[in-house]
């Protein structure tokens, strides 16, 4: 039996792989494409050798800024960001948590500056892909999925 | 006098290196020694109270005046450019430009941490919701080692809302300095913050969770009593927790001779009044000791 691709091909754009299942419509509201015009193809709980399942997000005539980036490296620390041209992948890099995440994601606590004027500032931490993130304001600590993005 | 805290914010425990936390101690008890020099004369300290206090408040009040600087600042936020919808930043940015230093209380947990982004003025947290009281946590360290000597592994009780308490969670990190053995007394609902727990874990700190004090008190070199707030209860509840936590001179009596009894005050109905006259009552120790540290405090910040 032949192999065929679960997610077709692009010619320019980037490739998000590796992205653990359940996690890719988080990055897509992040990312902002879902109101834009270029063309997303996203396949869900793919089969993985090293995830079980996976996620995966094409978006056609787009390049990731390096903050972009980090903002996937989120919800995916593992994932892959390829960049294609001309149907061939130009760089790959591997996605790596940043110690920091500003004015993207609210603190919880609703006791919290955060909650009354200024924009989300988050420390980082990891152990065993288990991300955490701490309020730079009120110090709390909370698990990756407790977090909400900035609704613009 | 020491540049290590020189123009610094004092927001958290956490940002303290242990030189700089022995560097405010060591110039408290000089302090407590001896008369200071005026070292604030003629800098303005701004006391922005926007949440009433009354310990806290007078404290500061008593440290910028015993060091010859001026006051400016409000209690409570009726009168305040707040009302008319000003932000905090803004209201930082304004009194930045009148005082050499800001000491805020605020009912938002991150207010200090964030007076402190739009500053360029040195800012003191005074109390941030529930979150970190850092001159409370330093002035009861130091009535501690005042009282007892080495801390180094000696037991403490914190008992009551370990929650919402938060001098208890400035406090609790001071004492894994002292690699201290901590026994945390309170009901389930009022325990310490998970947080807080898994970076006592992290340190190797020794700690237990118990639903009443009487399992604890023979053992103890420390006993932190802390409020239990009525309005967090329903009253056969609220019952029920003050037998357990309602600390009475019939439970002093299979204590160690060298106990030391703590309390931030303002107290509830969990010391009884016949235990003030004790050897073992500290609490009106730590609210003298309390400008010793925040004169200490001061004077670092702004050591020219």
């Amino acid at each position: 039996m032949s192999k065929t691709r679960s997610v077709s091909a692009i010619e320019n754009g980037v490739v998000i792989d590796h992205i653990p299942a359940g996690q890719s419509l988080k990055i897509i509201r992040l990312l902002h494409v879902v109101n834009s015009k270029q063309r997303v193809t996203l396949g869900l709980n793919l089969r993985s050798t090293s995830l079980k399942l996976k996620d995966l997000i094409k978006i056609e005539n787009r390049l990731l800024t390096p903050q972009e980036i980090d903002h996937v490296a989120i919800f995916a620390p593992g994932a892959t960001i390829s960049r294609i041209e001309n149907f061939k992948v130009s760089i790959k890099i591997n996605c790596e948590l940043p110690k920091t995440i500003r004015d993207v994601l609210v603190c919880p606590n609703l006791n919290c500056i955060n909650h009354v004027e200024s924009k989300g500032y988050f420390k980082l931490e990891s152990s065993s892909n288990h991300v955490k993130l701490r309020c730079f304001y009120c110090e709390k600590q909370f698990d990756r999925d407790q977090v909400e993005e900035i609704c613009l | 006098m020491s540049k290590v805290l020189n123009k610094k914010d004092i927001i958290s425990i956490r940002d303290l290196s242990e030189i700089e936390i022995k560097t405010i101690l060591n110039l408290a008890k000089k302090f407590k020694k001896k008369l200071p020099k005026k070292y604030l004369l003629n800098k303005i300290i701004a006391h922005c109270f926007f949440e009433p206090s009354t310990r806290t408040r007078l404290s500061f009040e008593t440290a910028t005046l015993r060091l010859g600087g001026q006051i400016i600042g409000f209690s409570g936020s009726k009168n305040l450019s707040i009302k008319k919808g000003e932000n905090l930043q803004d209201t930082i940015k304004t009194i930045s430009c009148y005082a050499d230093l800001i000491i805020i209380r605020h009912s938002l947990e991150g207010s200090a941490r964030l007076a402190a982004e739009v500053s360029d003025k040195p800012i003191i947290n005074a109390g941030d919701g529930a979150n970190q009281h850092p001159t409370q946590a330093l002035s009861d360290l130091f009535t501690l080692q005042e009282a007892q000597g080495d801390l180094e592994g000696l037991s403490i009780a914190f008992v009551g809302d370990l929650k919402y308490g938060r001098t208890v969670h400035s406090l609790v990190q001071l004492c894994a300095l002292f690699n201290m053995r901590l026994f945390l007394v309170s009901p389930s609902i009022l325990g310490l913050p998970e947080i807080i727990c898994d970076e006592l874990k992290h340190k190797g700190i020794r700690f237990s969770f118990h639903a009443n004090l009487d399992e604890v008190i023979s053992k103890i070199d420390i006993l932190y009593m802390t409020r239990l707030q009525q309005e967090r209860f329903t009253q056969s509840e609220h019952q029920l927790f003050e037998k357990q936590y309602i600390l009475t001179l019939d439970k002093l009596k299979k204590v160690k001779s060298n106990l030391n009894i703590l309390h931030p005050l303002p107290r509830g109905l969990e010391i009884d009044k016949t235990i003030d006259e004790t050897p073992y009552a500290l609490y009106f120790k730590q609210v003298t000791n309390a400008i010793y540290v925040r004169q200490a405090v001061l004077s670092l910040l702004l050591e020219k």
